[in-house]
């Protein structure tokens, strides 16, 4: 009952234990491990990471695995942790160029340094139910997208291998899949890299200073907002807000003709350099998703026409919230541009302040809690306000007009 | 004439044929060419009206297919309702037949259709398309099937949907001169380089899809019929054979496509249009036809003579 709210010790012990039961589900069904979690939805994973702002696998398993599988909740959990921790050092910035890829496409040219590799994608599955995921057993796993008969409209199967496998094993039979031995982080020239040798693209860093980043952890932000607030803002920001702010600038409410350049998926080396030794040492791997948008940019009387680049980068493996991300941030670049701000993805104060989803989830669920005292001088006003209606024109208009009489409260104060 | 060719005469007979999935390898459990018969003949009726009223946008009711949205529904939807099984269908993507897309386009509609695939150009009566126009002629009986991201040729310069369908229906399209008329003023040309916006059949202002400019003058009294599937949108649209296609100028700054300074490095092509590939990493570029199957049919015939 709502009324226990108030209050109710008991009640809320109560409600604790229907979590843990509804959590645990039917007790005959075993339960699910946090290491399943992390082995088998690494891409849930991925997303806890990264609006957690915390990359540990397995505690966002176990916070996936503690929230049920509602990932904000489970993102909530993470951040709540992540808090708690001493801060010991601050990393090197990581260096994208070096990286284990296993993945890494770019839409601006058919071919490019280092080749095009498809790795792990959902992207050209064809998304039909594959039932054969519903027996329980393993044993199909084998079988389940690498059937090794060329399928039916597969005209250039030798060609369309190649390009799956790029270089790593190509000494191996056609038709057989080896798994290579894991290669060493190296380094592969960035398309963007190719792009901006020419002047064609902007460079990055046009006055070579590298100033260091804000840090919205230990500082509020305030608009109009930094880039590397901006992107630190968006990295923790919710995939779905910044999946429908990037959306609208592709259907006119933004006006940037976006091109993937190059998106890139792998591991990278993590360092820090302890003040005790003076010099960097490798700490351990990450893994990454990085998107760089090539985008217009008409120039003025001082820049030449050039392209334009939005960033976005996630842990894990998370490529709709990498071009999401990247799509906003150079949305958010507008006015920095010389163009004017029209629509809301260009708005710093709009998108800034809306896209943390622990904030927002916070805030839009807080309408549960009790807002009775509020309420009731709102209750009081509007029978008054009916009141005085009646007097001046009569009982009848005032049954009929229940819709005139808002108006009026929507004018006085909202309940915080 | 193909099953393809024979829809604006009847849909009757699709409708009828008995499913040749049971004498093809197809998928087990869908009808032919994925969709249902209803929902083949609600997008055949939206075509009809497509290719009685040129360039102009039929809404539609448009179904989720098992490829994102943006990679091609629409395009699909309207190969889905204009296929039979004696059809022969070649799917290409950036000009290509071999690029990831078109592959996997392809292969859906072996899986599902049973039909003949094809990359030679001449061969196919229906060609799915994402950002080209074959290089090679085609001829009347084709159907060329667009894949369309944005149908709306205004929306960058008018988002709102309802105001839109105004201006086409006033067919008031001030505002896309006076884009044009600025690019000219900022850049000394016009800067748009591809969904290059054309007049169809002298009423209607439409978006190509986002082919090169280049390919815009085949649009222009081109033998085929050419059908425009936006998913995402649920439009269709459609250029009937024969129909005259202008493609947006000024008398001073008339409309010119690409040109290189380069020629295919594969077969030695100078007017076809040419794909710029990195080959290593101090940038080195080569040229080659963005038409794979042009470029290859010519590399064939510079090996036999």
């Amino acid at each position: 009952m709502y009324v226990a709210v108030k209050g109710g010790e008991r009640a809320i012990e109560q409600s604790w234990d229907l979590l843990a039961k509804a959590r645990r589900g039917n007790p005959d069904v075993p339960a699910l491990s946090v290491t399943q979690i992390r082995e088998q939805m690494r891409l849930a994973v991925s997303r806890v990471m990264s609006e957690g702002a915390l990359y540990d696998e397995t505690l966002a398993a176990l916070a996936i695995k503690q929230a049920a599988g509602d990932l904000v909740e489970a993102i909530f959990l993470l951040r709540a942790y992540r808090t708690t921790l001493p801060r010991l050092g601050t990393t090197k910035p990581i260096d994208t160029a070096t990286m284990r890829l296993s993945r890494r496409i770019s839409a601006t040219f058919k071919d490019v340094p280092g080749g095009q590799v498809l790795g792990a994608t959902y992207d050209y599955t064809q998304r039909l139910l594959d039932f054969a995921l519903l027996a329980e057993g393993e044993a199909n796993d084998a079988h389940a997208h690498g059937g090794r008969e060329p399928l039916p409209g597969e005209i250039r199967a030798d060609l369309a291998q190649d390009s799956a496998h790029v270089e790593s094993n190509g000494a191996a039979a056609p038709g057989e899949v080896t798994i290579p031995p894991v290669p060493p982080i190296s380094a592969t020239p960035r398309v963007t890299d190719i792009l901006g040798r020419d002047g064609l693209l902007e460079a990055l860093r046009a006055d070579g200073t590298d100033p260091e980043p804000h840090d919205l952890v230990h500082s509020p932000l305030f608009t109009p907002a930094s880039r590397t607030a901006r992107l630190q803002n968006l990295a923790r920001g919710d995939e779905g807000f910044l999946l429908a702010l990037g959306y609208s600038t592709q259907r006119g409410y933004g006006n940037d003709h976006p091109f993937a350049g190059e998106i890139r998926i792998g591991q990278v080396a993590v360092e820090i350099v302890p003040e005790e030794l003076g010099f960097a040492i490798d700490i351990g791997e990450i893994a990454v998703t990085e998107c760089q948008m090539v985008t217009q940019f008409g120039g003025n009387q001082d820049v030449p026409p050039q392209f334009t680049q939005g960033y976005g980068l996630a842990f894990g493996h998370n490529e709709r919230k990498a071009l999401a991300m990247s799509l906003v941030d150079r949305a958010l670049r507008t006015q920095e541009l010389g163009d004017a701000v029209t629509s809301p993805a260009q708005q710093q104060e709009f998108v800034l302040y809306h896209s943390d989803n622990v904030e927002a989830s916070g805030f839009v669920q807080h309408l549960k809690l009790p807002h009775y005292v509020d309420f009731q001088a709102e209750l009081e006003l509007v029978r008054r306000l009916r009141a005085e209606h009646a007097a001046k024109y009569g009982t009848q208009a005032a049954g009929a007009s229940d819709g005139l009489a808002a108006p009026a409260v929507q004018n006085t104060q909202e309940a915080a | 004439m193909s099953d393809a060719a024979d829809l604006l005469n009847t849909s009757r007979d699709t409708a009828q044929t008995p499913s040749p999935a049971s004498s093809t390898a197809t998928v087990e459990g869908y009808n032919f060419a994925f969709l249902d018969e209803q929902t083949k003949r609600m997008i055949r009726r939206s075509l009809l009206k497509a290719v009685a009223i040129p360039g102009y946008q039929v809404p539609f009711g448009s179904r989720e297919m098992p490829l994102p949205y943006g990679w091609g529904t629409g395009g699909i939807q309207v190969s889905a309702a204009v296929i039979g099984a004696n059809d022969t269908l070649k799917v290409i993507d950036q000009g290509a037949d071999d690029t990831t897309n078109a592959v996997n386009i392809r292969r859906f509609f072996a899986r599902t259709a049973g039909v003949a695939t094809t990359t030679k150009t001449s061969d196919a009566t229906v060609i799915q398309t994402r950002h080209r126009i074959p290089e090679a002629a085609l001829h009347e009986g084709q159907i060329m099937v667009y894949q369309v991201p944005m149908p709306e040729p205004l929306f960058r310069l008018e988002p709102r949907i309802v105001e839109s369908r105004k201006l086409h229906a006033l067919g008031e399209y001030g505002l896309m001169r006076v884009r044009l008329y600025e690019d000219i003023v900022r850049h000394g040309a016009i800067a748009t380089t591809y969904d290059y916006p054309v007049i169809v059949n002298g009423r209607y202002l439409t978006s190509p899809s986002p082919i090169p400019k280049f390919d815009n003058p085949k649009l222009h009294m081109n033998p085929a019929l050419q059908l425009f599937g936006a998913g995402r949108e649920r439009r269709l649209y459609a250029i009937p054979p024969y129909t005259p296609v202008e493609s947006l100028d000024f008398d001073d700054h008339p409309f010119e496509i690409q040109k290189w300074d380069a020629h295919c490095a594969l077969c030695g092509a100078t007017d076809s249009f040419l794909d710029e590939v990195i080959t290593d990493d101090a940038g080195t570029r080569m040229y080659v036809c963005s038409d794979s199957d042009y470029c290859g049919s010519r590399t064939a015939t510079k090996e036999v003579a």
